[in-house]
């Protein structure tokens, strides 16, 4: 059990970590993330490496859809957009450390495209909008053969550091990580400040965030824009990562997937981003396992295994809108709590 | 008396509604002016003009002589007007401290990159103003208990004084309060009369006042407008207005309904 | 240069009567719109149900033509009235984007679960409507579109006067309109919230067959749906006319794409028209700026 929480300055009060036992466990986490891919095998190490892609995406969309409350159906083919123009200037000799910021600038610039006549009215033709790019930027990406290489896909040159070629998955992990926190600690950071927290009065209440001087326009292409940075970066890190891509990656089901992600991890908590993202990276790595033990007797279970993935992200989403509309973030709150007053209170 | 604002022949429609018509007002710089009304007399829709939710179709909104009425909402703001809601309009997603902080939201600047980073600037200026809200509107309005709760919980009477304390944290030239005290109870009611007349005194801050509780308006407010039908029946001291017999046939009822207020 | 007037006319009015069936199932959406306050991305899901019941009863179980489609329009009628027990009930009074991702959620669902008991493959459905073409001097139009628009025509007409004149109609629409107001002169709101999905899912049911019968059956049959949910946000979601114009407009549009384009870009098309009318006309084609009252 643990009693009293003493704070002695704004400073402190403001601060996310506030207590030693919460920072300790920061430092034990981070000493975990460097020394993980040692003491994990190959295969648990790419699915880190999509975790922390993912958790990315599912940050940006969590900014747009969870904090500001506008809904993005398109949200995979930001993805895509800043996954080929990264393969697009990788290929001609831009370094890694210039693409990957490139990536989601020109994933930022197109979402602005798009927001500019959308968002002027009400946050519904937003969603349809989006929806439309969704379907149109497939489209491009199928089509367009010189700069998209069509259904055949990109190749994505590896990503190199002094030399180094970042070509397998250990190595790959760190720059994932790395490109992980920072956008993590950066969202968190600016829902700190007078930005993030009018991103949530214009979801909570527009007509008095208007009052309070926020010009409701301008920060709602804001949250947008920095929504599908997120996305073109996680598409660049995506790109990295394979090495190739192909437009039947960044369809509506991943768009879908990542809502799913952030409604069952939390919507606008940062922690319930990353919860999400965990819980969606593994729900389909069950599925498979859970598939291919069953057929052993029943050799059709393989053929349904992408239908019943899009079943089953359909009914986690309904299941947490109904059952637990504030997610996983709010289970896990119930358990500390509980943990908290332990051993006075079950 | 200067005035700091004035309407001005201010017209409004809604369809085939004439929800306000040539109603015009002047609020003297730091007094507090009332605003008062049957119900459905166009009170509130004169407040949406003036904040900027309504485009009136005829009439200007003139603040500091400069005519505003064309002005998007959020500008508005940033001229100097707060304003409260009948309906307690809370971010309820938030902590009570955080709702205040919105308050300073023009006062700020910070853009998304350096928030992103925080250290530094933003960090200097969030602090700074999570100072001055401390020191002039949580301490002052009696909420130091309740910083960092949401908003959900909190009872009716604390929910109002909490969108006061964001109004207030907007340092505004004026405060447009609309029905501050409804719903309150007596002790509530005493209470936010005297934060009411704190603001003006203490602040020299021009108060608007929309109410129906008349013993407050009668007792606080320098100057009284009474609308009726969307227009202005009577203006003047709570004093002129009391003996003012359109005022009393449309609006007080007979001479003991008056006095029972 | 020769311009072929009769390909243009052949194409346009091709277009136009192809769609009837999309006003269908614009329709399907406007219901739902205008009855709960729900805009329901799985409208093309249901079409898809309807089509496979239909197929299922029709082909492999040699149930009579008549007899097949009863079921079938029972069996989707019964799906969406326990959807809307089951999660839309659940949801009311939640904020419209919650509203909105259980639709997302259930269209995922209930095309995963199509995909997973059917397969992925084509199915020839057995041919309902006339093929006999229709001729107009010297214009040829196939004998399904111009059979499908008149079937389209007649059902849209029915619900129209039946919302307008029936007693049940009626109470629909008052219960669209303030379900409190409407709960409190006794009008079963439930009961209409629940018609009023029954009756989108038999829309979306007869639109899914009959669009499937043209063409053929496979999981990307409901994709229509969300082109026709594009292009009816512009004309407003609660006006049965504002669907029917919808529905002729994408027809029209993507018979003239696929002429003279090609037929890779007529499924893209609803979507680069919605983008660009939300650049000229942010309010929609017939929109206005509505007063929120606060």
């Amino acid at each position: 059990m643990r009693i009293g929480d003493f704070r002695q300055s704004y400073e402190h009060d403001e601060a996310i970590w506030q207590t030693p036992t919460s920072r300790a466990w920061l430092a034990v986490f981070f000493v975990f993330l460097s020394v993980f891919p040692f003491a994990a095998n190959a295969y648990i190490v790419g699915l880190a490496c999509v975790l922390g892609i993912h958790v990315i995406s599912s940050a940006g969309l969590n900014i747009m859809t969870g904090y500001t409350g506008l809904i993005s159906l398109g949200h995979a083919a930001f993805m895509g957009v800043g996954c080929y123009t990264a393969a697009f200037l990788a290929q001609r000799g831009v370094p890694f450390f210039l693409t990957i910021p490139l990536a989601g600038l020109m994933a930022a610039l197109l979402g602005l495209v798009v927001g500019i006549p959308s968002l002027r009215i009400k946050g519904l033709y937003l969603a349809v909008a989006t929806l439309a790019m969704q379907f149109i930027l497939v489209f491009i990406f199928r089509e367009w053969e010189p700069v998209t290489g069509g259904v055949r896909g990109v190749n994505v040159p590896a990503a190199s550091l002094f030399g180094l070629d970042l070509n397998n998955d250990t190595r790959m992990y760190y720059l994932v990580a790395f490109c992980a926190t920072v956008l993590l600690v950066a969202a968190r950071n600016l829902f700190r400040t007078r930005i993030g927290r009018a991103f949530i009065a214009i979801r909570d209440k527009d007509i008095s965030a208007e009052v309070l001087g926020i010009d409701l326009f301008r920060y709602k292409l804001l949250a947008f824009a920095i929504g599908s940075f997120y996305a073109g970066v996680a598409g660049a890190l995506l790109g990295y990562f394979y090495r190739a891509m192909t437009p039947e990656y960044f369809t509506l089901a991943l768009s879908i997937f990542y809502l799913a992600a952030i409604i069952i991890g939390g919507l606008g908590t940062m922690l319930g981003t990353v919860l999400g993202a965990v819980f969606m990276t593994l729900v389909p790595e069950l599925l498979r396992s859970t598939v291919s033990l069953i057929a052993q007797w029943a050799p059709r279970a393989t053929e349904i295994l992408s239908p019943m993935q899009e079943v089953v992200f359909g009914l986690l989403i309904i299941g947490f809108l109904v059952f637990e509309p504030h997610g996983l973030v709010e289970i896990w709150r119930r358990v500390r709590r509980t943990f908290h007053l332990w051993p006075f209170r079950a | 008396m200067h005035e700091i604002l004035s309407v001005e022949h201010l017209a409004l429609n809604f369809g085939g509604i004439r929800a306000l018509n040539d109603v015009s007002f002047a609020a003297g710089e730091g007094e507090i002016t009332a605003i008062i009304g049957p119900n459905g007399a166009g009170k509130t829709s004169l407040f949406n003009s003036i904040s900027g939710f309504y485009k009136p179709s005829a009439g200007r909104v003139v603040f500091e002589g400069e005519d505003i009425s064309r002005a998007p909402v959020h500008r508005r703001a940033g001229l100097g007007l707060a304003r409260t809601f009948q309906n307690v309009a809370l971010f309820r997603g938030m902590t009570v401290l955080d709702n205040i902080k919105l308050g300073g939201h023009g006062r700020l600047n910070s853009n998304a990159l350096s928030a992103m980073w925080y250290l530094g600037p933003a960090r200097t200026e969030e602090m700074k103003l999570r100072r001055e809200i401390e020191r002039d509107v949580i301490d002052f309005l009696e909420i130091d208990h309740i910083r960092n709760l949401p908003i959900a919980g909190l009872p009716y009477g604390l929910q109002k004084r909490v969108e006061l304390a964001r109004a207030l944290a907007m340092r505004p030239r004026i405060l447009m309060l609309d029905e501050p005290v409804a719903g309150m109870n007596r002790e509530e009611t005493e209470d936010m009369a005297r934060f009411i007349l704190d603001i003006q005194e203490e602040r020299g801050i021009t108060v608007l006042l929309i109410e129906h509780a008349m013993g407050m308006v009668m007792d606080i407010s320098s100057k009284v407008v009474v609308l009726n039908f969307g227009e202005v029946i009577g203006t003047g001291t709570p004093h002129e207005v009391r003996a003012n017999p359109e005022v009393i046939r449309a609006y007080l009822g007979g001479p003991h309904e008056q006095a029972a207020a | 240069m020769n311009f072929d007037w009769i390909a243009l006319a052949e194409f346009s009015l091709i277009g136009l009567l192809s769609g009837g069936l999309l006003a269908l199932i614009a329709l399907g959406f406007v219901l739902i719109y205008k009855g709960t306050g729900v805009i329901n991305f799985a409208m093309g899901e249901f079409m898809m149900l309807g089509a496979y019941f239909f197929y299922t009863a029709n082909v492999m179980w040699q149930l009579p033509t008549v007899l097949a489609l009863g079921l079938t329009l029972a069996a989707v009628a019964m799906a969406a009235a326990l959807i809307e027990r089951a999660i839309l009930r659940p949801l009311s009074g939640q904020p419209v984007i919650a509203i909105l991702m259980a639709t997302i959620g259930l269209a995922s669902a209930l095309h995963g679960a199509v995909d997973a008991v059917w397969g992925g493959n084509n199915y020839e459905m057995p041919q309902l409507l006339p093929r006999k073409p229709f001729t107009l001097g010297e214009i040829l139009i196939p004998g399904q579109v111009v059979w499908s628009f008149a079937l389209a025509a007649v059902i849209i007409t029915a619900f129209t006067l039946y919302f307008r004149y029936s007693s049940t109609g009626i109470a629909m629409r008052a219960a669209a309109n303030d379900p409190v107001t409407a709960y409190v002169l006794g009008i079963d709101v439930r009961r209409t919230q629940r018609l009023t999905w029954m009756f989108a899912g038999i829309v979306g049911a007869v639109a899914g067959i009959v669009v499937a019968s043209i063409t053929s059956l496979s999981p990307a049959l409901g994709g229509a749906a969300l082109g026709v949910l594009a292009v009816i946000i512009l004309g407003g979601l609660d006006s049965i006319a504002g669907a029917i114009v919808a529905g002729l407009i994408v027809g029209l549009i993507e018979s003239l794409t696929a002429g003279y384009l090609s037929g890779k870009v007529r499924d893209i098309v609803p979507y680069v028209t919605v983008l660009l009318i939300l650049m000229i006309r942010p309010y929609g084609l017939f929109g206005t700026r509505q007063i929120e009252r606060l």
